[in-house]
């Protein structure tokens, strides 16, 4: 792609935007969560994160060498895949489990598959769900020592989200203002809405994503849980609605793995159904599910359902269709 | 090795056409039950009885089933055996009677025995044919055996119940293996099951590399209509 004078067959105009470019971006983009992160629950998270990132990097070098494939590790797909792959750690988990995680998701899911392009769901979180399900106990141990102690009283080492789904909103409740700021317990990088915000803004502005995946995804849940909270009897409560917002995975899977290109639909229509039906599976498994948390296996889930949306949305062609006289 | 005899049955259904990772048939059980060695065994075994028995009564009965209906009629003699071997289970190993559970009855629609009445009994003497159950039951035990004592050994640390790899004792402090739970799970079985593939054709296409050629197509004494092997010249043509 970066040769000069190659004869190919077409497409011959070409954006600046190489695939190597957009992962930069989005490795961009994912900074000042990290950064957050890294702040928020000291050292080891930052060691997690560079695990993630190194071991996503040699699994797919030392794949595409033993395959004697291209080398594709300089597209920095598989540092984004690490990167995200680690965010979705809890800070104290045991190193091996990121390099584990990192094995599955590049190995299995991306490139047994055929590689960056032919991945059926999003790498990190199958390789997050990997993990979950192996070692739901780790996975979901959040006490990262004294700091968050006090926070939430009724649950030791709950996120606040799984407060929230056992009480809803109470008077003890961590408020809102600390979900969106992020000092909260959680997974590395999906506590701060305020960082995961600024890094969508830069993808945002640099083109990267647009917003109709984001915000048919937030609309939808936001929709469903208005409903969910009318329905139920409870009352419209703005900082429940607030709290399922800001807490949890959904800014970072709306933002940064809900828009993956390669498990998103191409169609504009497509992309509006598929964060429809993002915002609607991730409500019904946070309010009737057995876990607090929805985002990860909701997203999995509708990468499993694009190839569908798109046959269903395909534009017509021109010179074709159209009403019959 | 001379075709159709007792011997060559035997070889054929353990490593030429193994069922589960030549022919890929019976996957059901091979997905389901292979959650530990013994379950491998166990349904490894009860098929194998049901298949040799089966494949001899159906050999037997060759000359009498006539063709329009004889799907039926060998539906019929596997599931009268499949009671049988449940009923003997129930009595005398009820562990394993309920560690199968549901996929005891389900033996009898069970693609091997089907596809080994349908595509050799029903065409050759009972000799041979009670041979080709055998080997064939042996070969599918063999492969869900293994397929258990993988799955059990990375999502339990154990093989055939006993602790292999010591695990982590969170109270005492000490450090061990971490059971990978997925692997006892349903994805698991696919993971195993693709792993082991992966692996005998490694081989397989390594023999066919140096010369050796898998389909074997003289060897097989040109019984083309009793042959599953895809790969042979006369069934391509």
């Amino acid at each position: 792609m970066e040769q000069m004078l190659n004869v190919s067959s077409n497409p011959h105009v070409r954006d600046k935007m190489t695939t190597s470019r957009i992962m930069q971006l989005v490795v961009i983009a994912l900074l000042p969560t990290t950064l957050f992160g890294i702040w928020n629950f000291g050292l080891h998270a930052l060691l997690v994160v560079l695990v993630s990132v190194a071991s996503s990097v040699i699994f797919e070098w030392l794949y595409d060498h033993f395959m004697h494939k291209p080398n594709t590790i300089t597209d920095f797909s598989a540092v984004v895949t690490g990167l995200l792959l680690g965010l979705n750690m809890p800070p104290q988990i045991p190193l091996w489990m990121p390099v584990l995680g990192s094995a599955f998701a590049i190995i299995v899911v991306k490139q047994l598959f055929g590689g960056l392009g032919q991945n059926f769901m999003n790498p990190a979180l199958a390789g997050r769900c990997f993990l979950m399900i192996s070692f739901a106990g780790k996975m979901t141990n959040f006490s990262v020592g004294e700091k968050y102690s006090g926070v939430v009283d009724a649950v030791t080492g709950a996120t606040p989200l799984a407060a929230l789904k056992a009480q809803g909103f109470v008077e003890n409740s961590v408020p809102v203002k600390n979900l969106f700021l992020g000092n909260i317990q959680g997974t590395i990088g999906e506590t701060s809405a305020l960082a995961i915000l600024i890094g969508a803004v830069i993808l945002l502005a640099f083109k990267v994503i647009d917003l109709k995946v984001p915000l048919t995804y937030i609309g939808s849940f936001t929709v469903f849980v208005i409903l969910y909270m009318l329905f139920s009897g409870m009352g419209f409560d703005g900082n429940y609605l607030l709290s399922h917002l800001f807490g949890g995975g959904l800014m970072l899977g709306a933002w940064f793995m809900a828009t993956d290109y390669v498990t998103t639909p191409i169609t504009p229509k497509g992309q509006l159904v598929y964060g429809c039906i993002l915002g609607i599976v991730t409500a019904v498994f946070r309010l009737f599910g057995g876990s607090a948390e929805g985002v990860s296996y909701a997203i999995i889930f509708c990468n499993l359902l694009v190839p569908i949306i798109e046959r269903l949305t395909k534009p017509v062609a021109f010179g074709k269709g159209g009403k019959k006289a | 090795m001379k075709a159709n005899t007792p011997s060559e049955r035997l070889v054929n259904g353990i490593i030429k056409e193994n069922p589960t990772f030549v022919l890929m048939l019976g996957m059901c059980p091979t997905l389901a039950v292979t959650t530990s060695a013994v379950n491998g065994i166990g349904m490894g075994l009860t098929t194998t009885a049901v298949l040799a028995a089966s494949n001899l009564m159906i050999s037997l009965l060759r000359k009498f089933i006539p063709d329009g209906v004889r799907m039926p009629a060998f539906i019929v003699v596997v599931a009268s055996f499949v009671t049988i071997v449940q009923m003997l289970l129930e009595g005398f190993i009820p562990s394993l009677y309920d560690s199968l559970g549901i996929y005891i009855p389900l033996i009898v629609v069970n693609c091997i025995i089907l596809g080994r009445a349908e595509a050799y009994a029903s065409k050759n003497p009972p000799l041979p044919s009670l041979f080709d159950g055998i080997g064939m039951g042996l070969g599918f035990t063999l492969s869900i055996t293994c397929i258990g004592a993988v799955r059990e050994l990375i999502g339990a640390g154990q093989i055939f119940g006993r602790q292999i790899l010591p695990l982590a004792d969170a109270a005492a402090g000490t450090a061990g293996y971490e059971p990978v739970t997925i692997f006892i799970l349903a994805p698991g079985a696919f993971f195993v099951l693709a792993m082991l593939s992966a692996i005998q054709n490694k081989f397989k296409l390594g023999a066919a590399k140096r010369g050796i050629d898998p389909s074997n197509p003289d060897a097989c004494g040109g019984a083309c209509a009793s042959c599953g092997n895809s790969m042979c010249k006369g069934k391509r043509g």
